[in-house]
């Protein structure tokens, strides 16, 4: 059984290290051969947010935390390493270790004053920092952010290894990387004793407090470690795609809650599922809205089929309906529903 | 005439969260009498009335009134079938005064009946346009007794209506309960044994959620040891 | 001293579309404990539906804002109501889910709209005088900020008349308290809760109509950003009370202006404003964690 729990991951770990060096095809789901840079730099987008929908996941679906802010530790991974490699040529170390420290030093001290408050209203403070920070973001301060282009990244003090279209397949791996400890990270803590009583306050926070512990500072952590891990998917999106202000902004925060609650609150692989396949999703669907059979169609098809955020918003209203547990809980279901058939042959 | 039980419940599960609170309540209140739901505390007394009414979800079992299935409906066509419900806590609305509460317990089609209602609490006619927040608590039960009698209800459920009041008006709530059991079937949780002897004729005892005892109330409150045994307290006269 | 009214009739301005959107929003909450995400898509949809009758309607301009204004609540009530019936009730007993499928419509409408009508802004035709400025202790006032505060000062009228004096209002209030007892009364509670919808949904458009005539245009984007400090506002102001809403929309309106001209002045920044709404709104949380608890429709 011990040995089951860890093969599965590791099998998929070594599967999805070993893509970039299959020269497969999958017309339709995926733009060029696997080993193309144009399909690594979409597979590698959809493990980062495979790693940032789990960081979330940590957050609303371990501790019950619904927050509305967690894109800008996202942002926050993604704007301070360019600002301080473009705008103050810093090198690529001091970089990384001021976005570690920063990436700590944020969430303890917005998590610190949110948490202070629940339920809906912590979903609001939470809200409204994240407000703040697009805010800043858009309005350009000292021309730190670049406003609305955002900021053209400075390569030179990078690795030869991670720029240019040649070394996508670097990429890929570092996202994979990412993914990959992003899940090691959550397992470890999840399994943890604070892990425990994470779950304990999500089930009921009342019961904890009579049990003698402070729900405080273990939401506290869940808060830092959940904002920490996703400032690290910021900076691989930064390599990855650059800098835009839209991963400053709500409708991304909630795109995230999409991402964790069609793959499954609570779960780890659900969350990571969900992350990857709401990414592929919407890049594949917008390719497939600007193709010419589509722009044929009659307006009335034509217009939702050309907007990914339709489709997806309307699928994500379907998985709320009709499968509440999200894709996670899809196999166990099925299992329910076949040994309830077999149950039922088996009495008549 | 044999008319069918004012109510009567057959089988019925409610599960709370992980907790299968009641596993197969049946009981049946006579036409016209008073029926006492007796048991210890957290036997699933409350969560029996609530589950009648709709307003926890049941997981089996079905709810007759007056002869006809109601497990079905939604909460509000069980209550306009004629059942008046005065919940544990009071539950009046505090932020509306006293009129207002009453003015909502009025139904379509139906007469208000205010004068009764102000003859039986003719404190609640002094306070009509006091918020109900600020009422004391013997004046809030009046209240919420008042608005389950304004309409011409058939059945009565009453859960603890003389919780926490001090004797004097444990004794004019027993009035009003004896009052509306000539008008109504009535259901009623109680813990105030010299209550229940007032004024109900049977008595359904429920442990551990289901029912463990039947029959007169007169039989079972004669018999200390029973008493003692089922519900773990003395006899009504110890109090 | 003419700056300084400038400001204050603008923050009006803006508290006052601010409140029409908190008010259904509140009500919502209040009473079903639904946080309505989906509510910025009634802004958006309402303006739009208003802005495409104009275009269907040749007449003067006051006569087309009337009737865009009219069709513009017609439609965001219609769907309210629809929103409610087909996929808030079904949830019943689930609030997560139904959380859950107000943030998957607000998406989803947003989309919509921004494929049907595109990205660009589409501009309101309106009559002069709207655009003209009257002369109030010094300052010029743009005359729409009167159109924009008179509205919400009848909403508010309005609201409070129908909370107090009707049978539906009685029921809001009470269900606001206890939903669970207002049926155990024999009340069909599911019917002001679509009545609550339409009702915001018809509001949110009156502001999404109101917004276009405060910027002079409308755009996919309006919804979301007026949204936000609805929420700001419902949070300040306590849930499901029209009357705090009022306050801490006004308040939030005025903040707004006072910090972005004041604060920009010296710190050579425009986001000022915006950042000390939401400083606002961390402050009263931390200050009066249970300030909103209340939950008393007046």
């Amino acid at each position: 059984m011990r040995l089951r729990a860890y093969l599965l991951p590791l099998a998929l770990l070594g599967l999805l290290a070993a893509l970039p060096l299959l020269p497969l095809d999958a017309p339709r789901l995926l733009p060029g051969p696997l080993d193309s840079p144009g399909t690594l730099q979409l597979l590698a987008l959809c493990l980062a947010f495979a790693g940032v929908a789990l960081s979330y996941d940590l957050l609303f679906g371990f501790t019950g935390l619904l927050s509305f802010g967690h894109a800008l530790y996202f942002a926050l991974g993604v704007y301070l390493p360019a600002i301080a490699l473009t705008r103050w040529g810093w090198g690529l170390p001091a970089a990384l270790a001021l976005l570690a420290a920063v990436a700590l030093a944020v969430p303890l001290a917005l998590g610190a004053v949110s948490l202070r408050v629940r339920g809906i209203a912590f979903a609001m403070v939470t809200l409204a920092f994240a407000q703040a920070g697009n805010v800043i973001v858009q309005t350009n301060p000292g021309g730190l952010t670049g406003g609305e282009e955002g900021i053209v990244l400075e390569v030179d003090p990078l690795p030869d290894a991670l720029v240019g279209v040649v070394n996508t397949r670097n990429l890929y791996w570092l996202a994979l990387a990412y993914a990959a400890a992003v899940f090691l990270v959550a397992r470890v803590a999840v399994g943890s004793s604070a892990g425990h009583v994470w779950r304990a306050i999500r089930e009921n926070e009342r019961r904890v407090e009579v049990l003698g512990l402070r729900p405080y500072p273990y939401k506290l952590l869940a808060f830092v470690l959940a904002g920490f891990l996703a400032a690290w998917g910021g900076f691989v999106w930064l390599l990855l795609v650059g800098v835009t202000p839209e991963v400053t902004t709500a409708t991304f925060t909630l795109t995230l809650l999409v991402m964790v609650v069609l793959g499954g609150a609570g779960t780890r692989f659900g969350a990571l599922l969900g992350g990857f396949l709401y990414t592929l999703l919407d890049y594949r669907l917008r390719a497939l809205s600007g193709e010419e059979r589509i722009h044929e169609l009659p307006d009335v098809v034509r217009v939702p089929l050309s907007e990914p955020l339709f489709l997806l918003g309307a699928l994500f209203v379907a998985v709320v309906f009709f499968v509440p547990g999200g894709l996670a809980s899809v196999p166990a279901r099925a299992r329910l529903l076949l040994r309830r058939r077999a149950a039922g042959e088996a009495a008549s | 005439m044999t008319a069918a039980p004012a109510l009567a419940v057959s089988g019925l599960h409610v599960h709370l969260g992980e907790s299968h609170v009641l596993q197969g309540v049946s009981l049946a209140a006579a036409q016209g009498r008073v029926t006492a739901l007796l048991g210890r505390n957290g036997v699933g007394k409350t969560t029996t009335l609530r589950a009648l009414l709709g307003l926890v979800p049941r997981t089996r079992g079905t709810v007759e009134i007056a002869g006809e299935d109601v497990t079905r409906l939604p909460t509000h066509q069980i209550v306009r079938r004629g059942v008046g419900y005065v919940p544990e806590d009071r539950d009046v609305f505090a932020g509306l005064t006293v009129e207002e509460n009453l003015r909502l317990a009025e139904r379509r089609g139906g007469r208000a009946r205010y004068e009764l209602v102000y003859d039986l609490f003719p404190e609640l006619e002094k306070r009509r346009s006091q918020k109900a927040g600020t009422l004391s608590g013997g004046q809030q039960q009046m209240l919420a007794i008042g608005r389950a009698l304004l309409n011409e209800n058939e059945l009565l459920l009453v859960d603890e209506p003389t919780k926490g009041l001090a004797p004097l008006l444990v004794s004019e709530v027993a009035a009003a309960l004896e009052r509306a059991a000539g008008m109504a079937t009535i259901l009623l949780v109680e813990q105030n044994l010299g209550v229940v002897q007032r004024v109900a004729q049977d008595v359904v005892v429920l442990d551990g959620g289901r029912v463990v005892h039947e029959g007169p109330a007169r039989e079972l409150l004669g018999d200390r040891e029973r008493v003692h045994e089922l519900l773990g307290v003395h006899g009504a006269r110890r109090r | 001293m003419s700056t300084f009214v400038l400001l204050t009739v603008t923050g009006l301005g803006l508290g006052a579309m601010y409140f029409l959107v908190a008010s259904g929003l509140s009500l919502i909450y209040g009473l079903m404990g639904v946080l309505n995400f989906a509510h910025g898509a009634f802004i958006t949809l309402g303006a739009y539906a208003a802005w495409w009758s104009t275009t269907k309607v040749a007449a003067s301009y006051e006569v087309e804002l009337a009737l865009a204004t009219a069709f513009g609540l017609a439609a965001g009530a219609a769907l309210g109501a629809l929103v409610e019936l087909v996929f808030i009730r079904p949830l019943y007993r689930r609030p997560v889910e139904q959380v859950l499928v107000t943030v998957g419509l607000a998406l989803a409408l947003g989309a919509l709209v921004f494929g049907v009508f595109g990205a660009d802004p589409k501009l309101f035709e309106l009559p002069d005088w709207v655009v003209d400025t009257t002369s109030v202790l010094g300052a010029s006032i743009p005359n729409d900020r009167f159109l924009e505060i008179g509205a919400a000062a009848l909403v508010l009228g309005g609201l409070v008349a129908l909370l107090r004096l009707t049978r539906i209002g009685l029921v809001i209030r009470a269900g606001v308290e206890n939903r669970a007892m207002v049926q155990a009364l024999g009340i069909d509670v599911g019917r002001a809760f679509t009545f609550v919808f339409a009702l915001g949904g018809a509001l949110a458009a009156l502001a999404g109509v109101l917004s276009g005539v405060y910027y002079g245009s409308v755009d996919p984007a309006r919804g979301t950003s007026l949204l936000i400090f609805a929420f700001i506002v419902v949070v300040i102001g306590g849930f499901g009370s029209i009357g705090g809403s009022a306050v801490a929309a006004v308040s939030v309106g005025l903040v707004q202006q006072y910090a972005n001209y004041y604060a920009a002045d010296w710190l050579d920044w425009s986001g000022a404003g915006d950042v000390a709404v939401m400083l606002l709104l961390a402050g009263v949380l931390l200050l009066r964690p249970e300030g909103f608890a209340p939950k008393v429709a007046h």
